[in-house]
């Protein structure tokens, strides 16, 4: 059999691709932004006092890591209307991602945090810095240089993760490649395409962040 | 609303067995593929490292389901006569490779460098070297880490679903749409995800903390 590629009738939808890469940049933007807030808050609550809240953060995390975000996805998608939300899709994907990315960016921060000894913040209190400086200064700035790659590259997966938002139907770029599939039948030449530009948004995304850690974490720490 | 009773159960236990058996042939393998790719990543040879680099790199930069939209689509260009079943297996051992490969690229490398001068001080060549000095050690190294992407990999194996391959959660979606009670059959299926992944996620950040504290 002879197969003639046609990837004229996946470039005229160009503008659709476009769009829809715009769509899967802001999903994984609002999703990034939420797993943050989650991840932070959820590090809060893991250390509070109430042996409750702690256990309640330790479920949310392994339920989240252990199971699959399609799975999670489609019970966030039935759960709200039934609790009487009722969202467009592309927000509800983005609930689903931050509450996704959070739970590892719990995992990660809580590690950073970890990681920061207790005798740096005495030492900081010895040399009369006050408590907000010695947060920022000590804490803070060590703990987002340790966390920053496993964050950073959780985040690209959470980007490459958008696409699994199709199913029920987000605004992003799959969705759009596969309207496109339908009305052109060129299913290779469609996914080939569109997994190119995942792969040029991802390697984009990871020379921004590169260029970050190099600008703000570029000093020696010995 | 319908009930979901024995016939329902045993749809989703059918699901479920594709699941494991699509993890179990993505691990064997990518496995199989990934220590080809582990090799090539680390030998002298800088086309062949090149190479590997590129392959690892695509696939840590698409998502897994564009993956399996153009494994699938593609194989079938090929004009062979394939099932789902085919088609998706080797979307995802090539996924896995991809994976498992820059997994124990890491390991190997993290074996003392003293290892390999020893080995070529006793006049081991390069099979030998690797088969009994230097991969035994990697494979220790690289158990937290190879543990964990078998996590990842049975999770993503609900991605096949999209293309319509019945495994766990499309049965799931199947008798969700049959009963019209989503929430209670997704977290059934997510239930038994979890029994499945937890386990192995535990072993793997135990064997992790073990690890650190005998290097310490």
């Amino acid at each position: 059999m002879r197969y003639t590629f046609d990837f004229g009738a996946v470039l005229d939808r160009a503008p659709e691709l476009l769009w829809g890469s715009l769509g899967t940049l802001g999903l994984a933007l609002a999703g990034m932004l939420l797993a943050l807030v989650i991840g932070i808050l959820g590090v809060v609550a893991r250390s509070s006092k109430s042996e409750i809240t702690r256990a309640a953060v330790i479920v949310f995390v392994e339920v989240v890591r252990n199971t699959p975000f399609l799975v999670q996805i489609f019970f966030i998608y039935f759960a709200l209307p039934l609790m009487g939300i009722r969202l467009n899709p592309t927000v509800t994907a983005i609930i689903a991602l931050g509450i996704n990315g959070g739970a590892y960016a719990i995992e990660i921060i809580r590690g950073g945090i970890e990681s920061v000894s207790r005798g740096q913040i005495e030492a900081g209190f010895a040399l009369g810095l006050h408590k907000a400086d010695v947060f920022r200064l000590i804490v803070l700035k060590p703990a987002l240089r340790a966390i920053y790659p496993s964050l950073t590259s959780q985040f690209i997966m959470l980007t490459l993760t958008t696409s699994v938002c199709t199913s029920i139907a987000a605004y992003e770029l799959t969705s759009a490649a596969q309207r496109i599939e339908s009305d052109t039948f060129r299913s290779f030449e469609v996914y080939f395409t569109v997994t190119a530009i995942y792969l040029v948004i991802s390697s984009l995304m990871m020379g921004l962040f590169a260029l970050i850690s190099r600008h703000y974490f570029n000093y020696p720490t010995r | 609303m319908g009930p979901i009773g024995e016939d329902q159960f045993f749809f989703l236990m059918q699901g479920l067995k594709w699941t494991v058996l699509l993890a179990i042939v993505g691990f064997i393998g990518g496995g199989i593929f990934g220590i080809l790719i582990a090799l090539l990543r680390t030998s002298k040879n800088k086309v062949a490292r090149t190479i590997t680099a590129g392959y690892i790199g695509v696939f840590q930069g698409t998502p897994l389901l564009m993956q399996l939209f153009v494994v699938y689509y593609g194989v079938a260009l090929l004009g062979i006569d394939v099932n789902a079943w085919i088609a998706v297996a080797v979307a995802f051992t090539l996924h896995a490779s991809a994976f498992l490969g820059e997994i124990w690229r890491g390991s190997i490398e993290a074996v003392p460098k003293g290892q390999t001068e020893a080995a070529n001080a006793l006049g081991l060549h390069y099979v030998s070297r690797m088969k009994d000095v230097i991969l035994p050690q990697a494979l220790k190294i690289s158990m937290p880490a190879t543990i964990g992407f078998l996590v990842q990999l049975t999770k993503g194996t609900s991605l096949a679903a999209i293309v319509g391959f019945i495994e766990l959660t499309r049965a799931g979606q199947i008798i969700s749409n049959q009963t019209y009670r989503p929430l209670l059959v997704f977290g059934i299926v997510g239930a038994i995800y979890f029994i499945i992944c937890w386990p192995l996620s535990h072993a793997g950040s135990g064997l992790e903390k073990r690890m650190a504290k005998a290097a310490r």
